[in-house]
């Protein structure tokens, strides 16, 4: 089981924060698992349409979309940050 | 020398006059303090911001950042605070104080730490317009580049192109 978070218009897409999901043994990567979730609503699959505008962290650190998921327990998808 | 970093994320205002005098009280060897501070600017029709942050990871991303100017540069003091939920027009947002012996070390400390939480710290501006419309705010390159040029390899992290 994997915890998912979603922030900024993330989440106004998926229309959830968080949620925890049990991906298939086929998701290997942070990039996998956008693509399997896409499946979970129209609104998963509007929100993670574009890869390209997303960031993501695993269990709080910055990583890239091609890191692999090893044992993360938390895996969060956002768009760039805009602090300061 | 090792620090212990002052890190506060709030959604209450901060006393920046209160927290330089802390800063200037710190060991007797501060010679410099340096400070920034951001505020909600009022573009043509901007009501107020909303940010949003990670909880947990923000502050996780706030000490690293804030680690990585301890070692950097010899700093006797660092303070962190950025706040969060709605704030208005004229509203700070963020505070940024260094203290060090010389000057150098703490105005160069001062902007590399707001440079790199700009591009790593996990918030989200959202604007509300007088109108009543809202819109995300986005991240921009030259936040990226102001980043890139303290030359800290990115690990495969932050605003960086994925």
């Amino acid at each position: 089981m994997v915890q998912v978070l979603y922030f900024a218009w993330l989440k106004s897409r998926t229309g959830c924060a968080e949620e925890q999901v049990s991906p298939p043994a086929s998701v290997h990567t942070v990039r996998d698992l956008a693509c399997w979730l896409r499946d979970q609503s129209p609104g998963h699959a509007d929100a993670l349409a574009d890869l390209a505008v997303i960031r993501a962290a695993v269990d709080q650190e910055h990583v890239s979309l091609d890191s692999p998921l090893g044992e993360a327990r938390e895996v969060a998808f956002f768009p760039p940050v805009t602090g300061g | 020398m090792s620090i212990t970093p002052t890190i506060k994320v709030q959604s209450d205002d901060f006393d920046a006059g209160a927290e330089l005098a802390a800063l200037n009280a710190a060991d007797g060897q501060t010679g410099a303090v340096a400070s920034f501070i951001g505020l909600v600017r009022g573009d043509d029709g901007l009501a107020a911001l909303t940010l949003e942050h990670y909880p947990g990871m923000t502050e996780k991303q706030l000490r690293a950042i804030a680690d990585q100017a301890a070692a950097r540069w010899p700093l006797s003091a660092i303070t962190l605070i950025h706040r969060h939920g709605r704030l208005p027009v004229g509203a700070q947002i963020v505070f940024v104080a260094t203290a060090s012996a010389h000057r150098r070390a703490a105005f160069e400390a001062c902007e590399f730490l707001m440079d790199w939480l700009k591009t790593r710290a996990p918030f989200w501006k959202q604007e509300q317009w007088a109108d009543g419309s809202s819109r995300w705010v986005e991240a921009k390159s030259s936040d990226d580049d102001a980043a890139d040029r303290w030359h800290i390899p990115a690990d495969g992290g932050g605003n960086g192109r994925a």
